[in-house]
C-alpha cells in the first residue's frame, strides 16, 4: 500500500513538533518560544492501516516566502503537494493563526485544520464553535491537545479521509478588494495557458502581482525539480546532538 | 479621534488603531503578518526593563518590538 | 485598468510576471492582500470564537508585567538562574557519590574476572583502569547534575519563561550589535553548543547570525558543567561553612555565567565594529503566552533524552580517550611516560595562564567533547595512568592540591573551560553551517585568545597583588 504524505504547517509555537511527536513516537525538540524548530524533521507513522510519512514543516507566519523558513515550508506544499496539509493552529489566539491557514488554503484544497491547544483555551475561556469555523472555511477542523493526546484519534480520522479521497475540501476562497479581483482574473487564464492545473492558478496570479520573484524561479527550475530541494533540508529525528 | 501618533509614543496600557506603516520591504511584511495592518487595534503593554524594546498586544498575541520600528508605525489613540 | 495588458499574451513566466508587476503597479498591493486576509479571518473569529471572560484571558498577561517589570525583571532572571544551579548542586551530590560506589562494586568484580584469569596488565589497564573507569567516571560525574539541570530547564523553557529573558536583555544585545534573539540561542548554548549553533537559524540576518554563532561557546555546554560545578565546589567554596557550601557553589557558577555573558557581548560589539559591520536588522519578538508545563512528562522526557545523550558521549568519546590516556600515560620514553612529556612540553606556557602542562594537554585532547577533560587531567596527574577511584570527591581536591593547585589553578581551568575553543562536534556543526573554513578557524581561535588573555591577566594580578 501507498504511504501517503502529511506536512505540518502552522505558526511558530503552536505545537506542531508536539504533534509531530505524539504521532510519531519521536523526539523533536520541543518549547514555548518562536522558532525552535529550524530543521523539516521527517517520521513515519500508521493509522487505521495506513501509513503515513509526516514532516513536521518550520513555524512561520506567514507563506510569502519573506524568509527561508517560509520559503521552504511554502516549496514543500507547492511542489511535494502533500497528500494532506494539516495546519496547525493556536486556540488561544485563532485570529492570527487563521491567516496562515487561508494562505495555506489558496495553494491546496487538501487542507485539515487542527486546532491546538484547546485545553488551553477551554482554561482561558475561549470557546470555539467549530461547526461555524467548518461551515465558513471549507475544509474539516479538528480541535486536539497535542500534549494531552487528546482528539488526535478524531484529526486523525479527518486527514485519512482527505488523503484518501473519501473527503474532498472545497475551502472557501478569501474575496479580494474588487481592484485586486479583476487583476486576478487577467491573469489566471495566462497562467493556466503557461504553467497547466498543476499549481493553483489563483495563487500563482496572486503570487504574481505581489512580486514574488523566488516563485517564478522556483517555477522554472525543472519541473520544479523539488525533490532535491526538500532532501538538503531535511533531516531525520532529533536535530540536536547531544 | 486624534491625530496619528507614532507607536513608540503611545503610553502602556493605551489602545490605537493603526493607520499607517512607514516601512517597506521585508519588514513591512514581516510586521503586517504579524497582524500590525492598519485598522487593526493595538495596546500597548509594557517596556523591557532596560527601556526598549516594547510589547504590543496585536490580534491576541504578544509581540514586541524595538524603538526603531514602532517609531514607523503610526497609529490612533482609542477612547478608552 | 488599462486597456493593452487585457489583450496582452504574454509567452514565458518572465513576461506573465512583468505583466503582472505592471498590473500590480506600485508596492501597496501586498497591503491589501495582507488586510483582506486579516478582515476574513476577523469576521470568522467574530462568529466563531467566544470569549467568556476578557478578564481570565488577560490574566496570563498580568505575569509578564512582574517578569519584564523595570524593577523586577532582572532580579527574578538571576533569582532564577541561582535557583536552578543550587537544586542542581545539591541534589547532585548524593545520586553521584552512589552511582561512583555502584561502579566502584562492579570493578572489583571485574578486577576478580580478569584475576581469575589471569589476564596480563596491560590488558586489564587498558580496559578496566582506562576503558571502564574513564566512561564510569563521566557517567558518575556528568550524569546526576544534567538529569536535574536540564529537566528544570526545560520546564523554564516549555512554561515560556525563555522570550522573556530575550525581551529583558535585547537592549544589550542591540547595542552590541547583535540580533536581540541571540539571547535564545545563546540559551540553547546551555544544553549543547552545537545544538545552539543549529537554533541560530531563527536569526535571519547572515551578519548577526554569524555574530551568534561565533560567540556561543562563551556558554557553558552540558560538557563543562560538571568541570564547573566540581572546582567550584573544591576551592572556591573550601572556605566557607560546609551549610553555605551548595550557595557559595551556585553563587560562582552565576559569576561563571555573567562573565560568559559580558565575554558574549563584549566580542558581539567588537565584531560588529569590525569583520562583521552593519546596521542592526530589524527585530520582532513574539511573547507566547504562559504555559503550564506538563511538569512529569517533561522533566521524564528530558532527563531520559540528556541522560541518553550523556551516555552515549561517554561510551563514544570517553571510552577510547580512556584507553589512548591510558596508552600515554604508560608507555615510557627515557625517565618518563609520553604524557609527562607533553605535559612538560607545555609548563612554561601553562604556568603563565596560571594552569599547568597537563591541564593543557587535558584542553587538547578534550578537543572532540568537553565531557572528557577532567577525566583526562586527573588520569594524567596519577602516575599509575589510571584514574582515581572516585568515590568522594575529597580525593580528587587531593590529587589537585598534591600537583600544587590552588584556587587561582581552579578558577583559570574554570575560566579556561568557560572561554576556550567549542568541541569538535560543535567546530563541526559550524562548519557545516556556515561552508566557511576561515569562520570555522575564527569560531576557535577567537575564544582560544580570550582564554588565554583572561587567565593570564587574571594569573598576572594575583601574583601582583601577593593573593597566592
Amino acid at each position: 500500500m501507498m504511504e501517503k504524505t502529511i506536512a505540518l504547517a502552522g505558526n511558530p509555537n503552536t505545537g506542531k513538533s508536539t504533534l509531530f511527536n505524539a504521532l510519531t513516537g519521536l523526539s523533536q525538540h520541543t518549547g514555548n518560544w518562536a522558532g525552535k524548530t529550524v530543521t523539516m524533521a521527517a517520521g513515519h507513522f500508521e493509522y487505521q492501516g495506513q501509513a503515513y510519512r509526516i514532516i513536521d514543516l518550520p513555524g512561520t507566519y506567514s507563506l510569502y516566502s519573506n524568509s527561508t523558513d517560509e520559503e521552504v515550508a511554502r516549496n514543500y506544499i507547492i511542489l511535494e503537494q502533500p497528500d494532506v496539509t494539516v495546519v496547525v493552529l493556536d486556540a488561544t489566539s485563532l485570529e492570527r493563526n487563521l491567516n496562515l491557514a487561508l494562505q495555506v488554503m489558496e495553494m491546496t484544497n487538501r487542507v485539515v485544520l487542527c486546532i491546538n491547544l484547546i485545553d488551553e483555551a477551554m482554561r482561558l475561556g475561549v470557546r470555539i464553535d467549530v461547526a461555524k469555523l467548518q461551515e465558513r472555511l471549507g475544509v474539516p477542523v479538528a480541535t486536539i491537545s497535542a500534549r494531552k493526546k487528546i482528539g488526535i484519534d478524531g484529526l486523525l480520522e479527518k486527514v485519512g479521509q482527505v488523503a484518501s479521497g473519501q473527503l474532498i475540501p472545497e475551502p472557501a476562497p478569501i474575496v479580494y478588494s474588487r481592484e485586486i479581483e479583476e487583476k486576478i482574473k487577467m491573469l489566471e487564464p495566462h497562467v493556466v495557458r503557461l504553467l497547466g492545473n498543476r499549481f493553483p492558478p489563483r495563487w500563482v496570479a496572486l503570487r504574481l502581482l505581489d512580486g514574488d520573484t523566488d516563485l517564478i524561479s522556483t517555477l522554472k527550475s525543472p519541473a520544479g525539480a523539488p525533490a532535491a530541494e526538500a532532501g538538503e533540508v531535511m533531516q531525520l529525528g532529533n536535530a540536536s546532538c547531544h | 479621534m486624534s491625530s496619528p501618533i507614532r507607536l513608540l509614543d503611545a503610553k502602556t496600557g493605551t489602545k490605537l488603531r493603526l493607520t499607517k506603516l512607514e516601512v517597506t520591504g521585508v519588514l513591512r511584511r514581516r510586521l503586517l503578518d504579524l497582524g500590525f495592518v492598519p485598522g487593526n487595534v493595538v495596546e500597548v503593554l509594557q517596556k523591557s526593563p532596560l527601556g526598549d524594546p516594547t510589547a504590543f498586544r496585536v490580534n491576541n498575541t504578544t509581540i514586541a518590538l524595538r524603538k526603531e520600528e514602532s517609531g514607523l508605525i503610526f497609529a490612533e489613540l482609542l477612547e478608552v | 485598468m488599462g486597456t493593452p495588458l487585457a489583450t496582452e499574451k504574454p509567452d514565458s513566466l518572465d513576461a506573465l510576471y512583468a505583466m503582472a508587476q505592471r498590473l500590480a503597479n506600485g508596492e501597496s498591493i501586498r497591503d491589501e492582500i495582507v488586510g483582506d486576509i486579516y478582515r476574513a479571518t476577523h469576521s470568522i473569529c467574530h462568529e466563531a470564537v467566544k470569549y467568556e471572560d476578557k478578564k481570565r484571558l488577560e490574566q496570563t498577561y498580568r505575569l509578564d508585567r512582574i517578569v519584564t517589570s523595570p524593577i523586577w525583571g532582572f532580579p527574578i532572571m538571576l533569582a532564577i538562574l541561582g535557583v536552578v544551579f543550587w537544586l542542581t548542586i545539591a541534589g547532585a551530590n548524593v545520586p553521584s557519590s552512589m552511582l561512583a560506589s555502584f561502579f566502584g562494586v562492579i570493578e572489583d568484580y571485574l578486577t576478580a574476572g580478569f584475576q581469575a584469569v589471569h589476564a596480563p596488565d596491560w590488558l586489564y589497564g587498558v580496559l578496566v583502569l582506562g576503558l571502564y573507569r574513564g566512561t564510569s567516571w563521566v557517567v558518575s560525574v556528568m550524569l546526576p547534575p544534567m538529569a536535574i539541570f536540564f529537566p528544570i530547564f526545560a520546564l523554564l523553557e516549555n512554561f515560556g519563561y525563555l522570550p522573556r529573558v530575550a525581551f529583558n536583555m535585547d537592549r544589550l544585545f542591540k547595542s552590541s550589535g547583535g540580533h536581540g534573539k541571540q539571547a535564545l540561542t545563546m540559551s540553547m548554548g546551555f544544553g549543547c553548543n552545537a545544538a545552539a549553533i543549529l537554533s541560530t537559524r531563527i536569526i535571519e540576518s547572515p551578519r548577526e547570525r554569524m555574530i551568534a554563532i561565533l560567540t556561543n561557546n562563551f556558554v557553558p555546554c552540558n560538557g563543562r558543567w560538571p568541570t564547573l560545578i566540581l572546582l567550584a565546589s573544591l576551592f572556591m567554596a573550601a572556605g566557607v561553612a560546609s551549610q553555605y557550601t551548595t550557595l557559595v557553589t551556585a553563587l560562582v557558577l552565576m559569576g561563571m555565567v555573567l562573565i560568559g555573558i559580558v565575554v558574549t557581548l563584549a566580542v558581539s560589539w567588537i565584531l560588529s565594529k569590525t569583520a562583521l559591520r552593519g546596521v542592526p536588522t530589524h527585530y520582532t519578538l513574539e511573547l507566547p503566552p504562559f504555559r503550564k508545563p506538563q511538569i512529569l512528562k517533561t522533566v521524564l522526557l528530558a532527563s531520559k533524552d540528556k541522560s541518553l545523550s550523556v551516555l552515549n558521549r561517554a561510551i563514544i568519546v570517553a571510552a577510547p580517550a580512556g584507553v589512548i590516556t591510558w596508552i600515554l600515560g604508560n608507555i615510557t620514553v627515557g625517565d618518563a611516560s609520553i604524557l609527562a612529556h607533553m605535559a612538560s612540553f607545555f609548563d612554561p606556557f601553562a604556568h603563565a595562564l596560571g594552569l599547568d602542562g597537563y591541564i593543557i594537554m587535558a584542553f587538547l585532547l578534550g578537543l572532540p567533547a568537553n565531557e572528557i577533560v577532567l577525566p583526562i587531567l586527573l588520569m594524567g596527574y596519577l602516575s599509575s595512568g589510571a584514574m582515581v577511584d572516585l568515590e568522594s570527591t575529597a580525593n580528587i581536591k587531593n590529587i589537585f592540591l598534591a600537583h600544587g593547585w590552588t584556587w587561582l589553578t581552579a578558577l583559570n581551568m574554570m575560566l579556561f573551560s568557560l572561554l576556550h575553543y567549542p568541541c569538535g562536534t560543535t567546530l563541526f556543526t559550524i562548519y557545516k553551517e556556515t561552508k566557511s573554513v576561515k569562520w570555522t578557524v575564527l569560531s576557535a581561535a577567537i575564544p582560544l585568545c580570550i582564554a588565554i588573555a583572561v587567565t593570564y591577566a587574571t594569573t598576572q594580578i594575583a601574583y601582583a597583588f601577593g593573593w597566592v
